[in-house]
């Protein structure tokens, strides 16, 4: 049997398995998840969560997929918080310093609280890349945001209104699509199958029967 | 933290780590490959399969659990409805907003078509988000689609049907270019070279990664690219069953709020499903890395209208799932572990594989390491063997790890483990549905206009899927979809919306003797505790 901790889900107490996770501490106590529950694996940013333990004055945040719980843990989920996103044709912006001061001119507000940063499950520099993102430094803020989950933590924390996914989303596009070095070998081979270079050898392929197919996979030269 | 028996062995996997390195172990024969699978594989197993007593693939084999839901009670059976009357109404109606999903939308839209996504949890909560190793695609000079498709061929025991596969090695390069150009984060070299590791059973070097967030990266800006379109529908929006018109075409569905438990009806002119696997059914009792929702919905809409199943007693056990900690059972770990250089390592401290054999034969190597060779780590949970992570720094430079595997090092690190320095224990994990709706070329299943694309398509793969092709076929499958659904919706005239084929499919379990009471599409899993 395993050992037994205090949790207060939504305040109220249930005694669960100390191994568990907030998630499995959660269905444990018997909730069937709709909300708040995505890939179960930390990618999604579904079950964004607030926590405080008991005697403790920090509010902490946590996925609840990926947190163990512990004794007198007071949990609240967060598993939607509505993020400011704008629209826009990505064909049609630059990868300039108008960007931001048009779409999301709030990040100019910025008050250099931090919070974003300490709210921030993933552990990522939150307040920095907001920086770059002010300087147009679309490269150093996707760098810096690649790991984000959107879960919308750090927005629920700022004073400034700052919906920071939204905006790194935005860096992380123009920086793939502008920024980045063009793929000179993929641009190639993609007008050479347009232009039916690749058709022969593929149908030539497709016409062996299985057992001339066996003989080819099986003594195929495999790339160092 | 580890046990006695966990530290002991690890020692022997960290002595032997430098003899590991420096030898390459043997690829397997054809003819070994063969008897491992028949005997180690779950789908040579003879319990955990049933066959099909109804539906259009009668006397089929699938999985007990799938058999179940295939053959259940619909969940509209003893709802009153007003048919004439419709909620929503779109050109293309597309179920699930995952990879395939969002994919088939943005075409749609951009043949200019009034697209519809419904999901039942929210876009982007789908297994695309967490596929972390990479996108295959023959793009460099001394690749081809030719080579690509012999190794899918070959990887999928030759049960692939060929013109899918066809076209998804065709279209592969395409679809990459595709995702750069909405601004998906490739890893490249300083001249733009797309960085290129090995996949499983891959002959060339076609795995392009985002590190290891490549799903999550293409899944957040395939979404960010349907908001910006403005493209309707909902989240928290199930799809229950199907509408059918007079003449027996897809002309929308019945769906259902997720929360307030209301029912509506959305008709459309064409109608897709992308409604992705199967992991959460958790055929033979194994964990599974899959998203929450992955209960083979649209499978069962699609049986329920007369839409035919191809290999659906085929899955795929991911050969890498955490065995410890028990927090993150079954969650996956990416084969670009592997790619990167680990080797799979028995309790011994023996590399007793070669690493990147195809999944189906790693899973059954590990099985019988772990069951007959009695060469597996107790993990309290049953056996593991190491994946010894530590040799990618060592061979490829400190550093590597951090920067090519971020998601893994930080999944670890949370339980106190440090992958760059302490081997992690796997077993395999129910990771992907081979088989699925049947579609031709166009995406269209026997049922006119309903198209299927992503995991809830079967045949493209055969019998056993390659890494990395399966963040391929949701986009070029899901674009397709959207493409010919669009096109099609063009030629359409809605007609009167029934569930006639409900009704049938009622008294088709009536006659075949079959009184189980399972609602079906299950929806969602339920793991609150049974007291």
């Amino acid at each position: 049997m395993a050992e037994m901790v205090n949790v207060f889900l939504m305040g109220k107490r249930y005694e669960v398995p100390s191994g568990l996770t907030i998630m499995g501490a959660m269905e444990y106590a018997g909730y069937k998840l709709v909300r708040g529950c995505g890939c179960r694996n930390g990618f999604c940013g579904a079950c964004a969560t607030v926590y405080r333990i008991k005697g403790d004055r920090e509010l902490k945040t946590a996925l609840a997929c990926q947190t163990t719980v512990q004794d007198n843990m007071y949990v609240a989920t967060l598993p939607f918080f509505p993020l400011n996103k704008e629209l826009y044709d990505i064909g049609k912006l630059r990868p300039d310093e108008q960007v931001m001061m048009q779409l999301y001119p709030e990040i100019y507000a910025c008050i250099g609280c931090n919070a974003c940063t300490k709210a921030c499950p993933q552990e990522l520099n939150v307040m920095q890349y907001i920086a770059y993102a002010q300087r147009g430094d679309f490269k150093k803020c996707a760098e810096l945001s690649f790991d984000c989950v959107m879960c919308g933590i750090c927005s629920s924390r700022c004073p400034a209104g700052i919906s920071h996914p939204q905006v790194a989303m935005l860096a992380r596009r123009l920086n793939g699509k502008y920024i980045a070095p063009e793929a000179q070998h993929l641009t190639k081979r993609v007008k050479e199958i347009e232009d039916g270079e690749c058709a022969k050898a593929l149908e030539a392929i497709m016409n062996k029967p299985v057992e001339e197919l066996k003989e080819l996979y099986n003594h195929r030269e495999i790339e160092e | 933290m580890f046990t006695q028996e966990m530290l002991d062995s690890m020692k022997k996997v960290e002595a032997a780590r430098a003899h590991n390195i420096a030898t390459e172990p043997r690829r397997m024969t054809a003819e070994e490959k063969e008897e491992l699978l028949k005997h180690y594989h779950p789908d040579y197993k003879e319990e955990g399969f049933t066959h099909l007593s109804m539906g259009p693939n009668a006397g089929d084999k699938v999985p007990e659990e799938l058999c179940e839901l295939l053959q259940g009670k619909s969940r509209v059976e003893d709802l009153e409805l007003d048919l004439t009357k419709a909620d929503y109404e779109a050109d293309v109606l597309i179920i699930g907003g995952g990879g395939a999903g969002s994919s088939a939308a943005i075409e749609a839209d951009e043949a200019g078509c009034k697209a519809m996504i419904v999901t039942k949890l929210r876009i982007g909560d789908a297994n695309t988000m967490m596929a972390e190793g990479g996108i295959q695609a023959a793009d460099k000079e001394n690749d081809s689609p030719a080579q690509h498709y012999l190794d899918a061929m070959g990887g999928g025991h030759y049960a692939n049907v060929p013109e899918l596969l066809k076209k998804l090695v065709t279209e592969g390069p395409g679809a990459v270019q595709w995702l750069n150009r909405l601004g998906v984060e490739f890893d490249k070299a300083e001249d733009g070279t797309m960085i290129t590791t090995h996949g499983g059973g891959t002959s060339r070097k076609r795995m392009h990664a985002a590190a290891d967030y490549s799903g999550a990266e293409i899944m957040r800006t395939l979404r960010d690219e349907v908001l910006n379109r403005r493209i309707g529908g909902g989240d928290f929006t199930s799809a229950i069953e199907l509408l059918l018109d007079e003449q027996g075409r897809a002309t929308g569905a019945v769906l259902q709020n997720m929360e307030t438990g209301e029912i509506l009806i959305a008709r459309a002119k064409t109608v897709i499903i992308a409604t992705g696997g199967a992991g959460r059914l958790h055929y033979q009792g194994f964990p599974t890395s899959n998203h929450y929702g992955a209960t083979a919905d649209g499978l069962v809409l699609g049986y329920r209208a007369g839409a035919k199943l191809l290999y659906a007693d085929t899955l795929q056990y991911h050969p890498t799932g955490v065995a410890y900690p028990q927090q993150i059972f079954g969650a996956l770990v990416t084969e670009k572990v592997r790619s990167m250089g680990a080797k799979l390592i028995n309790a011994n401290g023996e590399a007793f594989m070669h690493p990147l054999e195809t999944r189906d034969v790693s899973a059954a190597s590990i099985i019988r390491e772990c069951s007959d060779r009695g060469n597996g780590v107790d993990t309290g949970a049953g056996k593991a063997v190491w994946l010894d992570t530590p040799m990618i720094d060592q061979i490829h430079g400190e550093g590597t790890l951090e920067k090519r595997l971020p998601g893994m090092l930080r999944m670890y690190s949370k339980y106190g483990i440090d992958i760059r320095k302490t081997p992690i224990l796997v077993y395999p994990t129910l990771h992907y549905q081979n088989g699925g709706l049947q579609i031709t070329p166009d995406g269209q299943t026997c049922v006119e206009n309903l198209f299927v694309a992503g995991e809830a398509v079967g045949g493209i793969h055969g019998r056993n899927r390659l890494m990395g092709n399966s963040l391929l076929d949701v986009i070029v499958f899901g674009r397709n979809a959207g493409q010919h659904a669009s096109a099609k919706a063009k030629e359409v005239t809605l007609g009167k919306a029934t569930l006639d084929h409900v009704q049938r499919f009622a008294k088709e379990r009536e006659e075949k003797g079959i009184h189980t009471q399972t609602l079906s599409p299950k929806l969602l899993p339920d793991y609150t505790r049974k007291v």
